[in-house]
């Protein structure tokens, strides 16, 4: 059994519940241990990043040093957790002075890091070191017939990835594939969800939802499945608000790829935090589990004129 | 002779830090604002607002409420043909504002982000009801009553503790912080 250093973030241990019960149950499933990372503190979000760089960055570091405790390679589902933590490895091996000084700090608490530690999101982990082989190999229930709308978001391609690399990523494509279910192709993939301005700028933030869905929606997507909390949040919460708003297509359920992925390896919809919605997935769950593959297109489309 | 830094020297320097070019390396081509996707919700587009700063236009810089704007999605960034990290120069001028407490009026950002901060430094976590209640009023009272009904629905579902999580070691957590910062007073 592999195991991982585990930063859940703020975020799963309230709205994202499900997405941590999620990715403790299908790394279980998939013979990898998550350890949670002993007393973990905030990555500082963008929030804290607008106000001081240093200090945020701090924030992360003790995050590090604990996780570099460990030996492991930490790894994060929230995609900005990742990205945060991803940056201040980076910037904390590449600038001497800013680790000296950062050091200092954690020394107050008998801490230290050098950078070192391998940040990764939960999706790398799955693609990259379990591999879709094994996944494929894994799968109890092939979600044929699903179609499912694979959304990045922005933090866990960029700003890591740039020019071609940062358009032509196909890796959330292929999971999807790995475990039987279809990926939509739409336009708003790699669009941004509006992050924090849910809270800061509400009409703006409510603007890209209503577009996101609708992008999702044309495509013929049963579901949009997601990388991170706060795109789930902003997708699934602020979903009505936004087709009340613009005028938007009918619910389209959000849940984590996790979720999905747990369906297909065969477990329990209640084990995945599946139930915990505002937009039901419950049709759409009980399609893939109890119908034959071949009968599963149909009660999909049935699905799909109920909600 | 010493000379006085022009406004787009200081902001070049915001960018110093990071690996990037500065800002003196647009092109203007556009691609930043072609690329935002809330570009149209901004009063001066990602292009616009870095060729004012490299007319040393101070204050309408300031007062711009495009930084704030900004969802930090890097689309830009990765985008940039002349290599400028623009979402991280749109951070750079959020602190710069926060800092001379100088920005547009009537946004919610830069209250938010020291509110967000002061909770941190407290409890080392976020959670989300300690943020929320300071901008119901915002939306009306139909607004509030869309939030109220949401947070209810998300109480029912189990998703939203009532209690937060703080972390253990919060007093360590501020003593470090401290370091950073050195502001006196006991730990």
């Amino acid at each position: 059994m592999t195991a991982y250093a585990y930063y859940p973030g703020c975020s799963l241990e309230t709205l994202g519940q499900a997405y941590h019960l999620s990715a403790l149950e299908v790394m279980r499933a998939l013979d990898v241990e998550l350890r949670e990372v002993e007393d973990w503190n905030c990555c500082g979000a963008t929030a804290y990043f607008h106000i001081d760089e240093i200090l945020a960055y701090t924030l992360c570091a003790r995050n590090l040093a604990l996780a570099e405790r460990t030996g492991l390679d930490l790894v994060a589902p929230c995609a900005g957790c990742f990205k945060n933590l991803h940056a201040a490895a980076h910037v904390l091996q590449r600038d001497a002075d800013l680790a000296e000084h950062i050091n200092d700090a954690l020394a107050a608490d008998g801490l230290r890091t050098t950078g070192r530690v391998r940040v990764r999101h939960l999706i790398e982990v799955l693609v990259e070191d379990v591999g879709l082989d094994r996944i494929r190999a894994r799968v109890q229930v092939p979600l044929t017939g699903l179609r499912v709308a694979p959304y990045y978001g922005c933090q866990v391609v960029r700003p890591q990835r740039t020019g071609e690399a940062a358009e032509d990523v196909h890796f959330y494509e292929d999971l999807l594939t790995a475990v039987g279910a279809t990926p939509v192709a739409y336009a708003d993939r790699l669009r941004c969800c509006g992050g924090s301005l849910i809270a800061t700028q509400r009409p703006v933030a409510l603007s890209l939802v209503h577009e996101l869905i609708a992008s999702a929606s044309a495509s013929g997507a049963h579901v949009i499945v997601t990388l991170c909390p706060l795109c789930q949040i902003n997708l699934e919460c602020y979903q009505g608000q936004a087709r009340e708003a613009f005028d938007g297509p009918g619910p389209v359920p959000v849940l984590y790829v996790t979720q999905v992925v747990g369906l297909a390896l065969g477990i329990p919809p209640r084990r995945l935090g599946i139930g915990r919605e505002l937009v039901r997935a419950d049709a759409i769950v009980s399609a893939c589990r109890r119908t034959a593959p071949a009968g599963r297109a149909a009660a999909l489309s049935g699905a799909e004129r109920m909600r | 002779m010493a000379r006085s830094l022009s406004f787009s020297d200081e902001i070049a320097n915001l960018l110093h830090a990071a690996d990037p070019n500065p800002v003196q390396a647009c092109i203007q081509c556009g691609t930043c604002s072609a690329s935002c996707p809330v570009a149209a919700f901004m009063d001066h587009s990602p292009r616009q607002l870095i060729a004012m700063i490299r007319a040393g236009q101070r204050d309408a810089v300031l007062r711009s409420n495009t930084f704030w704007t900004c969802a930090s999605c890097y689309q830009c960034t990765v985008r940039c043909p002349a290599g400028i990290d623009i979402a991280y120069l749109m951070y750079g001028l959020k602190r710069y504002t926060v800092w001379r407490n100088r920005y547009a009026p009537g946004l919610i950002g830069p209250d938010f982000s020291r509110r967000f901060m002061r909770m941190i430094v407290r409890t080392g976590r976020s959670w989300e009801p300690a943020l929320a209640p300071a901008y119901l009023g915002r939306g009306g009272w139909r607004g509030m009553l869309a939030e109220m009904r949401m947070a209810a629905a998300l109480v029912l579902r189990g998703r939203m503790p009532l209690w937060p999580r703080w972390i253990r070691r919060r007093r360590a957590l501020r003593e470090i912080l401290r370091h950073i910062v050195p502001v006196g007073g006991r730990a």
